[in-house]
């Protein structure tokens, strides 16, 4: 076991995971945060995805230890207050979900991407989900929503 | 799966990573992104009994541009060597291979230094440092040895890096004026690794080639040159005549793997459209940086 401190959603958390707990594990076993799925567990299909220090990082292929010290945001983290973020409520809009089971990890990719390229077109967006896989949609109202949530955010 | 029980270490100077590395040896696995090293503990294809974490190691990261080299540490984080405007001015062959590594998230937390290390003959990073002859350096509690790439890559997923020691730096040389790099790769899903990859450089004066360096990944169990045709090319001017020559010979003497992704004779194939697409790319490049 090992102790540490990070804060996750804005808030101060502390842990003994052990070493070898993966920080999707982590999130979801400890700190009931059970919005992060986890899939394949050796980094291919991007359901596990959360933002780490401001980038998308796979939650599989990252140790819960390796994030002390760090400020984590999980698909909880995105609508504090129980509804919907724009990013989520567009993707809404544009039926961007099916089963739900890739869905965190969609929205938290794209949610980095975005916050990093406001003014990302169709190609840059098709390339920054390229790492997540969906078994229902066919993509397509993904990347609309997606295109939806940047077109609103640069309305306002 | 969950990943296997294993003692944890994390070392906050080389130093210390060394001295773990002289107690464990071959029982420890260094840990850096984790991008290679974690889907292999939990699909139990590596049981180490230690875990030796060098993220904390800070003097193991960034990228210096001194004396016609970039000195990338073992321990900079793919993005960052991609955003890295030094990387793009002085080794444009590797900012041209860090997009197609993985995934943006992939990207996130992969290491420069741990792809190298990991020596996957079919990812990227190992064929730019065979085809510019990049230099290892790696700290043992004996000192420091240099090892050129040639030596560097022994076979499939290895090194020649000793159980005792930490990579911890690799250098790559400066393009000069006049030289051209392309990056071609051919994969079944965009970001897996490649099919056939090719890594290639030709440098131009007064029209003529001066230097060709072309190293396959996906072709071998280590990344290779492409020799006889890097011979071919030097002295010659850059013509489509040349270039299908070159492909012919840069695929003579190869014995590629198959597996599910492909025959031998399909990567055959595929290597000498990327010879000609790659050299045609480099040539084109090399004209605008003249």
């Amino acid at each position: 076991m090992v102790d540490i401190i990070l804060r996750i959603n804005g808030a101060t958390c502390t842990g003994s995971p052990e070493a070898r707990k993966t920080l999707a594990d982590f999130l979801r076993e400890d700190l009931n945060l059970t919005g992060t799925h986890v899939g394949c567990e050796h980094g291919v299909c991007g359901a596990c995805t959360v933002i780490v220090d401001g980038r998308a990082v796979r939650s599989c292929l990252m140790l819960a230890v390796q994030a002390a010290g760090s400020e984590v945001t999980t698909i909880e983290g995105l609508a504090p207050d129980g509804g919907l973020g724009p990013l989520q409520q567009a993707m809404w809009d544009s039926h961007s979900f099916q089963c739900g089971f890739c869905t965190p990890g969609f929205v938290m990719q794209a949610a980095a991407f975005l916050s990093d390229h406001p003014d990302a077109d169709e190609r840059q967006i098709r390339e920054a989900l390229a790492g997540n896989i969906c078994r229902c949609t066919g993509y397509q109202s993904i990347i609309d929503g997606v295109l939806l949530a940047a077109e609103r955010n640069r309305e306002r | 799966m969950k990943l296997p029980y294993v003692e944890y270490e994390a070392p906050t100077t080389v130093a210390e990573a060394v001295g773990l590395l002289a107690e464990h040896l071959d029982q420890a696995s260094v840990l850096a992104g984790g991008q290679s090293l974690i889907p292999l503990l939990a699909l139990r294809l590596a049981r180490p009994a230690v875990l030796i974490d060098i993220n904390g190691i800070h003097e193991l990261s960034g990228v210096s541009a001194t004396d016609g080299r970039v000195a990338i540490g073992a321990m900079t984080r793919e993005y960052v060597a991609e955003e890295s405007e030094s990387v793009a001015d002085t080794v444009p062959l590797l900012a041209a291979a860090l997009p197609l590594i993985g995934h943006e998230a992939i990207r996130s937390r992969g290491t420069v230094g741990g792809s190298l290390a990991h020596a996957d003959p079919a990812a990227e990073l190992p064929a730019v440092a065979r085809a510019l002859d990049a230099e290892f350096v790696v700290r043992g509690q004996s000192g420091m040895r240099v090892i050129p790439a040639a030596e560097w890559f022994e076979g499939y997923l290895t090194t020649s890096r000793r159980p005792d020691e930490l990579l911890v730096e690799v250098r790559f040389p400066a393009a000069g004026r006049g030289t051209g790099v392309s990056f071609q790769e051919v994969t079944r899903r965009h970001g897996d690794f490649a099919i056939v990859g090719l890594a290639a450089s030709l440098t131009l004066s007064d029209g003529a080639i001066s230097d060709a360096r072309l190293a396959f990944a996906g072709m071998s169990d280590v990344p290779v040159r492409a020799a006889a045709a890097e011979e071919l090319l030097a002295g010659e001017r850059p013509s489509t005549e040349l270039f299908d020559e070159a492909a012919r010979r840069a695929t003579r003497d190869v014995d590629p793997p198959a597996d599910l992704h492909g025959s031998s004779d399909y990567r055959k194939t595929v290597a000498a459209v990327m010879v000609r697409r790659g050299l045609r790319a480099a040539a084109d490049n090399a004209r605008e940086r003249q």
